[in-house]
């Protein structure tokens, strides 16, 4: 059954997850295509594009390290500014990845498989660019071994109780593990180019990447067994690493900041932004790299739902954070809500409610999820949307505390724009070298999900 | 041939539903030496194969508990034992506030130790020379087809007589693998001369690199900013201040910390009227002067005040503290005499012993002097 928006659909059934062509061959031809060709001018046009921003970002940066923390515009009551919300706003991206490879898998959603081994490599590309602001920050960024508890010269030890401290932990573990669970996934592909190149040195390369591997059921049987576990273990993961996140400002005093709705708010918050930013990027590259009949529409339409989903999810909070402000009969928190809706901040307050809130809305309709154009378009703006809520929860709050007589205003300078233009530059880069070296789409997962892939009920005693 | 052995017989199958049936087939057979190779797990052929649960969840729960227990126990030793810090009024033991980096450390080494377990242990990886490898059997199984590979070393096995067993599956392709004797690892290769010149290629760089980093570049700036501050070092002259001295004298009438200025400066005779020892001579007092005088008296006054210098003739002896002048003189004079000099020869000591010390030779001398002209009563 070919599955086209024009004709009656039979919703009793799964739509198939790959349309048309399906003999295993081509399907490593049509993903080892992209690995095996010369880059096109295209490609390296827009390889000079994002390494014209990492360059912008590392200049930016540079100043950073030889003059200080001073060239940003941060100042005494707003010491954390765009290094922290672009840090938030990067762990968030790479959350939707572990969703689809971990939380949908255990969900037995085999939709995932078009997509999981990109929204993986988006994960730890995310997660990479989020690494780098904290270290930033730290304006000598040599020093920053000093928060891994090791005994040391001058005899002391890291402060456990700090959410920092937890935030360290909670995002290097999550690092380590998203790119093992990458791997461990990547092995079987290597394996497959390893027996389909010609070429000497990929040879070689592959083979090493590879370690040996060699399909063999034996093996087979334990590599699934360890890909639930790990699925397992990635899964509170994934909701543990926002929480921490969200524990730096919840764990705080700072009005608007100290609220026990932060952990799952960020969480959801995270998954909105990650699985818009995952959307975004896959409708560029199924377009460039002809992989329509594997990213479907209909993959297309399932992340839109997501999507709606965590929308209502962020709605909720949104709600919730002025209902708490009012409940509590605290002046201080009412404040802040009404210094966040109307006070110098108010403009990006409110094109993150419209991005947030009222644009996913869009995706109720079917026609809006299965346009692409809107579909990169809202995703986009979701992404707009999502950053600037961690700017408002973050500047906002800094910028009126509890004393009148510190209060202040933040505005970013060139430097704090260059180093946020360089990780969407980092990010892109190596999103672009990740798709034309590696299988942007498991394939061994996506053989065995196409028809015919299984053995039949009846263990072909009447096959064909 | 004599360096090729035969590793096995394969056989292709083109159909999933044809693999299932063939592994139950080989498993009836009687067959243990034998493995299914497919682009993807097929479900049913490991059922098919007999094969047992995997145990691989054993090892991440016992590194996941290893991971809790590692936790808990740096947590506890670093904040309660080695270095116990009270941290927002929490108490040095505060588990609450450690289950965040406990969950993570036991996720971290859940997941790490799996994946080694399961590429070292259970799959004996990195194995990049298999007999199955680089074959056009494997090439085929890497893709679209489903392989079986049953081994020599199986005591069932018979090259004639499982070779027509395979065809009977309906097997599309059938093909001995052999692996060459020579090819497998041996001892000497890693005496390879190619071998040890790059590993020397290898120490020379990461030893001079290294070699770089720790002594020329973190010398640089920026990573010497810290060392590099604005302040006058010693030695070395202010540019900010006219007189070129970057210490600012106190201003007029400042009393040092501590300090009672001296009320009878150049003025002797109140020092002799109005000064009384505030001491009383109890052993620590005498010990304390005895020490004293030994040490800043006696070079010049000898250690009895007899005004015989150690110093031979290199500075004008003094006079004995043992004349009658002296004997009769009052503890006001010796205080002053301490703190000013005297005529130019005795430079004052005021810099040198505490004013509570100065009374304690003041005792000491007093002694020394009775001790000289002890009386008959003196002696109990």
């Amino acid at each position: 059954m070919i599955y086209s928006p024009g004709r009656i659909v039979d919703y009793t059934q799964p739509p198939p997850l790959v349309e048309g062509k399906s003999i295993a061959t081509l399907i490593d031809e049509s993903i080892a295509v992209q690995i095996d060709r010369r880059p096109s001018k295209k490609y390296l046009a827009a390889l000079l594009v994002t390494l014209t921003m990492v360059l912008i970002g590392a200049i930016a940066v540079g100043y950073t390290f030889v003059y200080g923390i001073g060239m940003w515009g941060n100042n005494v009551p707003v010491g954390w500014a765009f290094d922290i919300t672009n840090f938030v706003f990067w762990i968030g991206i790479g959350h939707a990845g572990t969703l689809i490879s971990a939380i949908l898998f255990l969900f037995r959603q085999q939709w995932r498989t078009g997509i999981a081994r990109f929204a993986e490599a988006m994960t730890i590309f995310a997660v990479i660019c989020a690494g780098l602001f904290p270290i930033i920050h730290l304006g000598r960024p040599w020093f920053a071994a000093y928060i891994f508890p090791y005994p040391n010269q001058h005899g002391i030890w890291v402060n456990f109780n700090s959410p920092l401290i937890w935030d360290v932990f909670a995002v290097s573990t999550y690092f380590t593990v998203s790119l093992i669970f990458w791997y461990i996934g990547l092995m079987p592909d290597f394996g497959t180019l390893r027996e389909r190149t010609t070429n000497a040195v990929k040879k070689v390369v592959y083979s090493i990447l590879s370690l040996g591997w060699r399909f063999s059921t034996r093996h087979w049987q334990h590599y699934e067994k360890t890909y639930v576990i790990l699925a397992g273990l990635a899964t509170p993961l994934v909701l543990s690493v926002h929480s921490v996140v969200s524990f730096d400002f919840a764990v705080s005093v700072i009005p608007g900041w100290h609220t026990t709705i932060f952990p799952p708010y960020f969480v959801a918050g995270a998954i909105f932004s990650g699985m818009a930013m995952v959307l975004a990027v896959l409708i560029i590259v199924r377009k460039v790299f002809d992989l329509e009949y594997l990213i479907t529409m209909d993959h297309m339409d399932k992340m839109a739902k997501v999507i709606l989903a965590t929308s209502l999810m962020v709605t909720y909070a949104y709600l919730m954070e002025p209902f708490m402000a009012w409940y509590s009969g605290k002046s201080t928190e009412w404040y802040v809500v009404m210094n966040r809706a109307f006070g110098y901040y108010a403009i990006a307050f409110w094109v993150m409610i419209v991005c947030n809130v009222f644009l996913p809305q869009l995706f109720w309709f079917r026609k809006i999820r299965r346009s692409i154009p809107a579909l990169f378009i809202i995703s986009v703006l979701v992404n707009v949307g999502m950053w600037l809520e961690r700017y408002v929860i973050i500047v906002t709050s800094l910028s009126r505390d509890y004393l009148p007589s510190s209060w202040g205003v933040y505005s970013p300078t060139i430097f704090d724009v260059g180093i946020l233009i360089g990780s969407f530059g980092l990010f892109f880069t190596l999103i672009l070298l990740f798709s034309k070296s590696l299988p942007v789409i498991s394939i061994s997962e996506i053989k065995s999900i196409v028809k015919g892939a299984q053995p039949s009920y009846r263990m072909g005693e009447d096959h064909e | 041939m004599n360096d090729e052995k035969l590793y096995g017989l394969t056989a292709l199958f083109d159909s999933p539903d044809k693999i299932v049936l063939a592994t139950r087939a080989v498993v009836k057979e009687g067959y243990k030496a034998f493995d299914i190779y497919t682009p993807y797990p097929v479900h049913g052929v490991d059922r098919g194969m007999r094969l047992k649960q995997s145990r691989i969840g054993l090892v991440t729960l016992i590194f996941g508990l290893m991971g809790v227990a590692l936790a808990l126990l740096l947590t506890w030793w670093t904040n309660s034992v080695n270095y116990p810090l009270i941290i927002g009024g929490k108490p040095f033991w505060a588990l609450p506030a450690y289950i965040p980096v406990t969950f993570e450390l036991s996720v971290l080494f859940g997941a790490v130790f799996t994946i080694l377990g399961l590429l070292v242990i259970f799959f004996g990886f990195p194995q990049n020379v298999h007999p199955l490898h680089g074959t056009d059997f494997m090439k085929r199984v890497s893709s679209d087809r489903f392989g079986i590979c049953i081994e020599a070393v199986d005591p069932k096995f018979d090259s004639k007589r499982t070779a027509d067993f395979l065809q009977t599956l309906g097997s599309e392709k059938i093909e001995p693998i052999y692996y060459s004797l020579l090819e497998s690892p041996g001892v000497g290769t890693i005496l390879n001369r190619k071998f040890l010149l790059s590993l020397l290629f290898v120490a020379a760089v990461s030893s001079g690199l290294t070699y770089l980093t720790l002594n020329k570049l973190l010398f640089l700036h920026p990573w010497i900013s810290l060392a590099e501050q604005i302040k006058v070092l010693p030695e070395s002259r202010s540019t900010f201040y006219v007189d070129g001295f970057a210490m600012r004298q106190p201003v007029q009438g400042t009393v040092a910390r501590g300090h009672m200025p001296y009320a009878f400066v150049g003025n002797m005779k109140g020092a002799e009227k109005f000064m009384i020892n505030p001491l009383t001579p109890t052993k620590q007092v005498m010990e304390l002067g005895r020490r004293d005088f030994n040490a800043y008296c006696s070079p010049c006054h000898g250690y009895f005040g007899d005004g015989d210098s150690r110093l031979q003739g290199q500075f004008p002896n003094p006079p004995s503290l043992h004349s009658d002048a002296l004997r009769q003189a009052s503890d006001g004079h010796f205080f002053h005499v301490i703190t000013e000099g005297f005529r130019n020869v005795m430079p004052s000591y005021d810099q040198q012993i505490p004013e509570e010390e100065r009374w304690a030779i003041i005792w000491y001398i007093r002694a020394l002097q009775r001790a000289k002209h002890a009386k008959e009563t003196d002696v109990p």
